[in-house]
């Protein structure tokens, strides 16, 4: 009955020799399974004979075992010590005050250990100079257990060497005659200075050059040629009413860093006082976004306005040009400056010793409180002729032995390959550095060096401020630190340790107890002669390599005040770069890329642009229409960006991933220092771009070439919303004269609803009875958003205190990154967030019409809300830091099934892990989305290659809290952890708390005190006090989540007057 | 101090030492016959009572020295003599010297200076208490008795032999055996009867097969008795899965062999070493700690071989389970050869092989607790947690440490707020709250997930 009639599907099966057809109906897939790619490699795959059916056997047989032998608990051993450390209890940490001085990064820190591992970076509060950490410190002890370090000396080909060998080099050298070329970082150190010294003594050939990635030659310049020190002026913004800034990312890496402590001290509103801050910049910066009045202006006006500043505080005139904006805020400061002189500070970062010049005269004119040029800063000493000069010697041959500390010139110079061709001709170089790099793979040999973790050493951040570093834990490799080696080379049999201290007790501590300092981490110096000594031990090392432009000196020494003229002469009549203008500078996250190889940092997103894994061009919005640059959101929530080609003096740097940047200066540019890192590079920590190849001559600012280049680059960026669009209950804002004037009830707005027909304040209505929170403890965190300045420490801190995992580009693009603390920056879409809410209250119907067919322009919200989308060409720009909000009647505690989220009476949300599902209910009923899903297990897993999946990475780990598995809710537990241990010592030593011992990783990490964390049940405390500030309001507070975080109104010192 | 006369004759000295030597050996080879060395009161010993010696030796002496062994000071059978002999020193001498040792030591006393630097600059503790009767009397102790054998305990405890356990064994087998031959040969014999019935053509037949049901038929007919079984089968089985998955991970009674047989009995039984001396960390620690091993030293410095509790035999129990006096002086060899010591030297030698033990009370990752919150806050005796450790042959898993163990505690116990200022507050008013004088910990808020996880 059936049909004979032949059914195909292609004309080839009627070909009964087709072999593709036959092989068709062969298989059941036309393309083989890629099997081996999950399974393992092809050649093991093919010499077994493991078929399909096997493999399910496999399968069921494992699945089964496994389940069996989980019944079965594992044999755990547990070793102890055969000789116990007396200072060591298992389960308690221990505390040392270290210092970090890579060049970079100059603080002195606590670090915390765990049974003998360092774990945390803490804040030293007995430091009164650079006692913070910033982001990249903190995440410095992630650094520690990179497995990519150098675990032991190498040649340059990557073999493994003794140390002996490199000894034996070296010390061939050094008597030969050739200059011996020692290129190393900012040490700042008084004993490097003098072992430096010392060697120099011995073999008068050695020439030590300090080389700084990135450059402040301008300002130590400038700083010599006045006061006759190749130091940094010191600036104490605390004591700064008036500060007026060019282009100086000073709460960023500004000449060093950490001024942003002092900075917020002065803005928190005191006595109706607080400082003003005006900022004229291209590039949106930190410091740009936290100022009362940020000017968008390119380097050229800059500098005009700069020059007018001055000309017109001696009641002269400068000339050139300026845009009018500017030239009205100039005027209105300039005014304000004549009142109060001695409280006003000028402050630019443009590498320019002309401006720089002026700077120093301006501040010294005014007799500037916040200006300290008699205590001066170490933390930069780089010289950049002398590097130049060094290179020109390798090329020539001049140099017998070239050795390296703390610097990668193959990745940071400009002109790499210069220097390529010359460490060619250089017959020995050896390359310190914890990680392989682009300079030890040219070298003859990598030595490994020691983290600063494992070193001793010291340093001089400040003139009479010096701090020590000591190791934390013992050498975890085949490693010896560059001082060391100096010393063994110089055949002193000395430990450094043994040197250091023979340092500080003949120069620096004038009878002062070394063990003291050590334990203290810093000693301040008392008398005036003893810090000339050590100051000089510091200038020693690089004055005698300053010998060359010694010319350049004298003819700035000759008579400061005409080359003061001639300097604001010049700055007056800057013209404008042919093309665009090019900022080059460095993140906060990042730095000048020591640390590319640290997943935190990586991870850590832009304060400004919330972009995280990337570098990108900045352009402005109407550059990049000129350009037809774009920036777009695709389904998937990613934001997307065209890429650009740039060209600086002929040198190109292609496929440069764009950003268009509210705020940037029309006709400018802005690109981060280091990215673009390859060598010695896990594959994921690869991201952006070198920017340092366009670093011309050390200068920051240069003229570059921007063109559309093909393709869009995938940004993983975590905030895509850019502005608030007039919802003033997020972020309360007012100005310093209404604050001062008017009743908080007008500028703190407490939401109301109506009751009974009454309209009542939302937080007087309850849907529940409220909880006895009166007995014990009550735990509130404050958050001061004047004192707040996006630095990310508190991210970083969070990350490392709470075990928060990293979870890499390409979910951060997904959105699932796993923050417990992010912070929001938002853009006002109008001027100010003030007239943002204005225009939203004045929104008149839908306007439908207007917004189909018309031109948007009408009043009609639908309009109103898409202008209100879109930032302004100059926002105002406010930071929030939000974690859980911990709030008293929490949504997601009612919506959890199985109550694995809940209250207690000390204001905590408790989050249980083990008890959690992962129907993550309580994520989408949280108002604030700070409940994080657990996607993957991130450690462990060989796909989430971020040091948590080796031994050696999860030495970081804190042992005091959980490692979230996969599946999982987690979110910020308010350092239940810290809280709990402070009751628990309190109890054990039968007191009461003390105020100051409850913190949470984020408070303690705030050196600008806008994290204030306590006991509001103790009212006596801190946070207590705060909550009653006029200022103090709480976020969404007419949802009535009664948070028991709450914030301070950001206030802006806008008074003209 | 007495003029010594024959310092510089060497050879007499020589000669002397020798005879010494020969004779202290003759008498450590005669008490290694003696088990308890019970050197009797003699009279040579001029006027000292022996049995008040063994006393203050014990008490004073002990932890550095022993009689017939190098410790962290020299032997002290018979030392007496052996100075007199050896370096002429006679009793005032030894009066001087224990008395104040680092004095004669800084004074430059030769043979001073040459025991000081021969044992390590350790100096001997100074014991100016001590009389001249006193001392006496331990000198009279360390003079060594030369036992003729006699009838002192001899112990030839007669091992309890394994012969029973064998024999036991052997009988069971015996009778397993049989047991199997019988059923087999029944089985045999059945068969051949059925053969020969076969070959005779005599059916057997079943005869009631066609008429009576079988019973389990019948129960299969009656729906409601099966229903009755199944709900009973399903309940019974349900209740036994549902106790077998709740002990799933909850490892009570486990008691894992360890690397060392450390007996807690001996230690915290016998010996009463109180817990804290050696789980130091449990004060102010969330671990109790397993002690490092120089906390070990602390004592088998001086204890290098298990003598038994004094005064009694071990136990047959003891002896049935290997646990000999040779046993744990073997125990003892483990540790020393773990912490590096050499015993001939009293010296470490640095050589250390970090003990593995094998960890027995393991709480879940998520799961926090801390010991010094229950020992040092709460004054919670050891044992309500761990058991009677101190009868602890083997040390095994008291308490099941499941969450509900856990909470009902949290029920039961009243925190401990007397004298603790840090309680004053809150107890005041929570006492007020709940109108009790006492709270329990679930009162102060320990149910609340977020105290112990996090």
């Amino acid at each position: 009955m059936a049909s004979n009639k032949k059914y195909w599907k292609s004309e080839a099966e009627l070909n009964p020799n087709d072999s593709i057809v036959e092989a068709l109906r062969q298989n059941e897939f036309v393309e083989d399974i890629p099997v081996d790619e999950f399974l393992g490699d092809k050649e093991t795959l093919e010499s077994t004979n493991t078929n399909r059916r096997d493999f399910l056997k496999y399968v069921g047989f494992s699945t089964a075992a496994a389940s069996l032998a989980a019944c079965e608990g594992p044999v755990i051993k547990s070793i102890p010590y055969v000789v116990a450390p007396e200072n060591i209890v298992p389960g308690v940490a221990n505390y040392y005050a270290t210092t970090i001085a890579n060049g970079f990064d100059f603080a002195s820190i606590l670090i915390k250990t765990r049974e003998g591992r360092p774990i945390k970076v803490e804040n030293n509060k007995e430091a009164k100079v650079a006692g913070s950490a910033n982001a990249r410190v903190q995440a410095s002890v992630l650094s520690l257990y990179d497995s990519t370090r150098l675990q032991g000396p190498k040649s340059g080909a990557g073999d493994d060497v003794s140390w002996d060998v490199i000894d034996a080099a070296v010390k061939s050298k050094l008597g030969s005659g050739k200059q011996i070329a020692l290129l190393t970082q900012t040490y700042a150190s008084p004993s490097t200075s003098r072992l430096l010294e010392e060697l120099k003594a011995a073999y008068p050939t050695v020439n030590h050059v300090t080389y700084d990635a990135i450059s402040e030659e301008a300002a130590l310049s400038a700083f010599e040629a006045k006061y006759g020190e190749r130091a940094l002026a010191d600036y104490n913004f605390e004591n700064a009413d008036i500060i007026v800034s060019f282009g100086a990312d000073f709460l960023g890496d500004w000449q060093g860093g950490g001024y942003d402590s002092g900075y917020s001290k002065g803005r928190v509103p005191k006595n109706g006082k607080m400082s003003k801050h005006v900022q004229f910049e291209a590039n949106m910066s930190l410091t740009g976004a936290n100022a009362d009045k940020r000017v968008a202006l390119s380097s050229q006006f800059q500098k005009v306005a700069l020059a007018y500043l001055y000309a017109k505080l001696n009641g002269t005139n400068a000339g050139g040009e300026l845009p009018a904006d500017a030239q009205k805020v100039l005027d209105i400061l300039i005014a304000q400056i004549r009142k109060n002189k001695s409280g006003a500070v000028v402050v630019s970062g443009i590498d320019d010793i002309n401006v720089q010049t002026v700077v120093l005269a301006i501040n010294e004119m005014l007799g500037s409180k916040a200006f300290d040029s008699k205590a001066p800063r170490y933390t930069r000493q780089g010289n950049t002729k002398a590097v130049q000069s060094l290179i020109a010697d390798m090329n020539a041959g001049k140099v017998g032995a070239l050795i390296i500390d703390g610097v990668n010139p193959m990745y940071s110079l400009p002109n790499a390959a210069e220097f390529k061709t010359g460490i060619e001709n250089v017959g020995l170089s050896v390359t310190f550095s914890t990680n392989w790099n682009e300079t030890s793979a040219v070298s003859t040999y990598a030595a490994a060096s020691n983290h600063y973790l494992e070193s001793w050493g010291d340093a001089q951040i400040k003139k009479g401020h010096y701090s020590l570093m000591q190791p934390t834990i013992k050498e975890l490799f085949d490693t010896r630190q560059f001082q060391a080696s100096v010393l063994k080379w110089m055949g002193n049999d000395k430990s450094y340790y043994d040197y250091i201290k023979e340092t500080w007790n003949t120069f620096v501590l004038n009878g002062s107890d070394f063990n003291k300092a050590i334990h203290d981490g810093v000693f301040v110096a008392g008398g005036d002669a003893i810090v000339n000594d050590a100051a000089e031990l510091v200038a020693m090392a690089t004055t005698a390599s300053e010998e060359a432009d010694t010319v350049i000196d004298e003819e700035q020494m000759m008579s400061s005040s005409t080359s003061i003229s001639s300097a604001v002469r010049s700055l007056a009549s800057a013209t404008g770069a042919d093309g665009m203008e090019l900022t080059l500078y460095s993140k906060v996250g990042m730095g000048d890329g020591q640390q590319a190889n640290n997943p935190w940092l990586q991870e850590f997103p832009d304060p400004i642009t919330r972009v995280s894994w990337d570098n990108y061009v900045t352009v402005s919005k109407a550059d990049a229409q000129t350009l037809g640059l774009i920036n777009e959101n695709v389904a998937n929530g990613g934001l997307d960006g065209s890429y650009a080609n740039l060209t600086v003096n002929g040198i190109p740097v292609n496929n440069v991933p764009v950003i268009i940047q509210p705020g940037q200066a029309k006709g400018t540019a802005g690109l981060s220092f280091g990215y673009g890192k390859k060598a010695g590079m896990k594959s994921e920590m690869q991201t952006g771009v070198n920017a340092f190849a366009l670093y011309q001559d050390f200068n920051n600012i240069q003229s570059v070439k921007i063109e559309k280049a093909v393709g869009m680059h995938e940004f993983a960026c975590v905030q895509l919303h850019k502005t608030m669009m007039g919802r003033g209950d997020i972020i309360k804002e007012t100005t310093l004269e209404i604050f001062n004037t008017k009743d908080h009830a007008e500028w703190n707005h407490v939401p109301v609803v109506s009751l009974n027909h009454q309209e009542v304040p939302a937080t007087s209505v309850d849907l529940w009875d409220s909880f006895d929170r009166s007995i014990g403890h009550h735990f509130n965190m404050s958050i001061d958003l004047n004192a707040c300045t996006g630095c990310g420490a508190c991210v970083i801190a969070c990350h490392a205190e709470n075990n928060v995992p990293v979870v890499g580009k390409q979910e951060v693009r997904k959105s699932r990154d796993m923050h417990w603390l992010r912070i929001d920056r938002y853009y006002s879409s109008e001027d100010t967030f003030e007239a943002d809410d204005i225009e939203k209250d004045d929104a008149d119907g839908v306007g439908l019409g207007n917004y189909m067919f018309g031109d948007r322009e009408g009043d009609g919200s639908l309009s109103t809300f898409d202008r209100l989308e879109e930032p302004s060409a100059n926002p105002q720009v406010a930071f929030q830091p939000v974690m859980c909000q911990h709030c008293n009647h929490a949504p997601c505690e009612t919506v959890c099934p199985v109550a694995a989220t809940s209250h207690s009476r000390q204001g905590q949300n408790h989050m249980a892990y083990n008890r959690c599902v992962g129907t993550r209910y309580c994520a989408n009923n949280c108002p604030y989305k700070v409940r994080r899903f657990n996607w993957f297990l991130y450690n462990n897993n060989d796909e989430f290659d971020f040091h948590m999946n080796n031994d050696l990475g999860k030495m970081v780990v804190n042992p005091d809290v959980n490692v979230r598995s996969r599946g999982v809710i987690e979110k910020c537990s308010m350092c239940i952890q810290k809280t709990q241990k402070s009751i628990l010592d309190a109890k054990r030593d039968g007191r009461p708390v003390a105020d100051d011992e409850f913190q949470t990783a984020c408070s303690s990490a705030c050196s600008n005190g806008a994290i204030v964390f306590g006991d509001i049940n103790d009212k006596e405390s801190e946070v207590a006090e705060l909550k009653e500030s006029d200022r103090m309001y709480h976020l969404l507070e007419h949802v009535g989540t009664k948070p028991n975080v709450f914030y301070h109104v950001k206030v802006r010192n806008t008074t003209e007057a | 101090m007495k003029k010594v006369t024959y310092r510089n004759q060497i050879s007499k000295v020589l000669g002397i030492s020798l005879v010494v030597f020969l004779l202290s050996s003759i008498s450590l080879f005669a008490q290694n016959e003696v088990v308890a060395e019970e050197p009797a009161a003699t009279e040579d010993a001029s006027s000292g009572d022996a049995v008040k010696g063994k006393q203050l030796f014990n008490q004073n002496c002990a932890a550095c020295h022993a009689l017939n062994r190098k410790m962290t000071g020299p032997a002290l059978a018979n030392v007496e003599a052996r100075l007199a002999e050896d370096e002429g020193l006679d009793r005032e001498w030894l009066y001087a010297w224990i008395k104040n040792s680092p004095g004669m030591i800084k004074s430059g006393d030769a043979y001073a200076v040459k025991i000081y630097n021969e044992y390590n600059q350790a100096a001997m503790t100074a014991f100016p208490t001590l009389s001249n009767a006193d001392i006496d009397n331990i000198l009279a102790y360390t003079v060594p008795v030369i036992d003729n054998g006699g009838e002192k305990e001899t112990k030839t405890i007669p091992i309890v032999s394994n012969e029973p356990g064998i024999s036991n064994e052997i009988i069971l087998g015996a009778l397993v055996l049989v047991f199997a031959l019988l059923v087999m040969m029944l089985f045999l014999v059945n068969k051949t009867l059925r053969r020969i019935a076969e070959a005779n053509g005599v059916v057997v037949a079943d005869e009631n097969a066609e008429e009576r049901t079988p019973i389990w038929k019948a129960f299969a007919k009656n729906q409601f008795l099966v229903l009755c079984t199944v709900i009973f089968l399903l309940l019974g089985s349900g209740y036994f899965a549902y106790g077998w998955m709740m002990q799933v991970g909850v490892d009570q009674g486990y008691a894992p062999i360890q690397p060392i047989h450390y007996s807690h009995k001996i230690h915290a039984g016998t010996n009463k070493i109180e817990c804290k001396y050696c789980h130091s960390s449990a004060r102010k620690s969330k671990h109790s700690g397993i002690p490092s091993l120089n906390v070990c030293m602390n004592c088998h410095k001086s204890i290098y071989e298990y003598t038994g509790v004094a005064g009694e035999a071990p136990s047959q129990e003891d002896l049935a389970n290997g646990y000999t006096n040779d046993f744990y002086t073997g125990e003892i060899k483990k540790l020393y050869a773990a912490v590096g010591w050499d015993e001939e030297n009293q010296k470490y030698t640095g050589d250390t092989k970090p003990v593995e033990w094998v960890r027995i009370h393991n709480l879940p990752d998520f799961a926090y607790f801390n010991h010094s919150q229950h020992v040092e806050v709460g004054k919670i005796e050891c044992q309500t947690c761990h058991g009677p450790v101190e009868e602890m042959e083997i040390m095994y898993q008291y308490s099941p440490l499941t969450m509900g163990w856990c909470i009902n505690c949290h029920r039961e116990t009243n925190v401990q707020v007397e004298g603790n200022e840090y309680y004053a507050k809150i107890h005041e008013e929570l006492s007020k709250k709940y109108g009790v004088e006492t709270l329990t910990a679930a009162q102060m808020g320990g149910l609340e997930c977020g105290k112990c996880h996090y």
